[in-house]
C-alpha cells in the first residue's frame, strides 16, 4: 500500500516524531511504499541541521537522512510552519534575507498542498502529533 | 475522483497553534476540490465563539477567518452537540457561518450542522481521510 | 468505512478515550499508543470503560510503549490485544483509515 506520515509535533519534546519514525521503518520492512512524510505545526523542527543531541541517545534529524537516502523518501516540511519557526533552505534565507540557513540534508520545503496530496495520493494517511 | 476529507478540531483556539494552523490547511484544502468537512467537537467548539478581542494577550485575532470559509466552498461543518452542551454553549455564542449557493440564485445557507454524537459517528464513518491536529 | 482510531495520551490526562468512545462505529478498532497504553493497563478506573469497548470493537495496544513504560504485556485489560509496530502497521491497511486522536 502507498502511506503518507504526517509529524505535528517536533523532535523529543513529544513522541510523536520517535512514532512516526518507528512506524515508517516498520511499514518500509513490510514492503509498502511511502508516498511522503509531511511535517506541520512544531514537526518542522524535525528538519534542523543543527541539532547536537546527546551521542548516548538517537539523533532524531539524522535517523530521517538516514532512513530518505535508503528508501528515497519525499521528506517535505511545510513552508508557512517553517518560516514562523526558522527553519529555512539556502533558496528561502536568500528570498527572505536571513544570514543563515539550517535545513538538514534529504528534507525539501514545499506548501501545504503537498499535505492535501498526500492525503489523495496515498492509500493512507496517518498522524502522529500532540 | 474527489476523496472525502475531514478536519477534526478538537483544541481550544490561542492556548495553541493548532486551530490556527489548522484553519491554514483547509483553505489549502479548497484549491485541490476534495470533498471536505469540518468538526468542531471538545475544546475545538471554544474556535468558532463570537466577540474573541486579543489585543491584551498581543496574538493576532483570526476568528474572522471562519467567516470565509463560505467563499472557499467549505460549507459541511459539523458541531457536537455533545460537546457544546458540557461547556454550557449554545450556536448563538458561535458565528454564523454560511455559504452561497450558486445553483439557487446565490441563496445564503448555513454551513454549520449541529448534529448528536450519534449522528458526527455516521458522518465520521463516511470520511476516507481524517487530519487531526 | 471502518476506522482504527489511534489514542496516545493518557486518559488521566485527556479526554480523547472518552471522546473517542462517544463517535466510534461499530466496525472500528482501538489501538493505544504512547502515553495511551495506560489505558490499557489493568486496574485503573478506566479498566471497565476499556473491557467494555474491548467486548464490541477489537482494541489493541502497541507493545513497544506498553515496555517503555515498564507496564507488562499480563498486565493489561482482558481482551486487549498486544501488537508490535509491524501489528501497527498491519492494522493501518487493515482498517479503511485512520482517525490519530491527539
Amino acid at each position: 500500500m502507498k502511506l503518507s506520515i504526517q509529524i505535528n509535533e517536533g523532535p523529543y519534546q513529544h513522541q510523536a516524531a520517535d512514532s512516526a519514525y518507528q512506524f515508517t521503518k516498520a511499514a518500509l520492512e513490510k514492503g509498502h511504499e511511502i508516498f511522503r512524510v509531511f511535517f506541520y505545526h512544531d514537526g518542522v523542527n524535525n528538519a534542523t541541521r543543527l541539532a547536537i543531541p546527546p551521542q548516548d541517545d538517537r539523533n532524531i534529524t539524522q535517523q530521517w537522512t538516514e532512513l530518505q537516502k535508503e528508501h528515497e523518501l519525499d521528506l517535505v516540511v511545510c513552508i508557512a510552519a517553517a518560516q514562523r519557526r526558522g527553519l529555512l533552505d539556502e533558496d528561502e534565507a536568500k528570498r527572505q534575507g536571513k544570514d543563515a540557513n539550517n535545513i538538514a540534508e534529504g528534507f525539501r520545503i514545499s506548501g501545504l498542498g503537498q499535505l492535501i496530496e498526500a492525503g489523495i495520493e496515498a492509500d493512507r494517511l496517518v498522524v502522529f502529533g500532540d | 475522483m474527489a476523496k472525502k476529507f475531514m478536519f477534526v478540531n478538537r483544541k481550544a483556539p490561542y492556548g495553541t497553534v493548532y486551530a490556527l494552523e489548522s484553519l491554514e490547511v483547509v483553505l489549502i484544502s479548497a484549491a485541490f476540490e476534495q470533498e471536505v468537512a469540518l468538526v468542531f467537537m471538545d475544546d475545538g467548539v471554544y474556535q468558532l465563539t463570537k466577540g474573541q478581542q486579543t489585543d491584551g494577550i498581543g496574538m493576532k485575532n483570526f476568528s474572522p477567518t471562519y467567516s470565509a470559509l463560505g467563499d472557499y466552498e467549505i460549507k459541511d461543518i459539523y458541531i457536537e452537540k455533545e460537546s457544546l452542551e458540557a461547556r454550557g454553549l449554545t450556536l448563538d455564542d458561535l458565528q454564523h457561518l454560511v455559504w452561497e449557493d450558486e445553483d439557487e440564485d446565490w441563496a445564503e445557507k448555513d454551513s454549520i450542522h449541529l448534529v448528536s454524537s450519534k449522528e458526527l459517528a455516521a458522518v465520521m464513518a463516511d470520511q476516507e481521510v481524517v487530519i487531526t491536529f | 468505512m471502518s476506522t482504527l482510531h489511534t489514542i496516545n495520551k493518557s486518559p488521566f490526562d485527556r479526554n480523547s478515550l472518552d471522546s473517542c468512545l462517544r463517535v466510534i462505529s461499530d466496525s472500528d478498532a482501538i489501538l493505544f499508543i504512547e502515553d495511551g497504553v495506560y489505558a490499557a493497563t489493568a486496574g485503573t478506573s478506566f479498566a471497565k470503560a476499556v473491557k467494555a469497548a474491548a467486548n464490541s470493537h477489537s482494541v489493541y495496544v502497541l507493545g513497544p510503549d506498553l515496555s517503555a513504560r515498564g507496564m507488562k504485556e499480563d498486565g493489561i485489560v482482558e481482551g486487549v490485544k498486544v501488537v508490535d509496530y509491524e501489528g501497527f502497521v498491519d492494522l493501518v491497511t487493515e482498517y479503511d483509515k485512520v482517525n490519530s486522536w491527539l
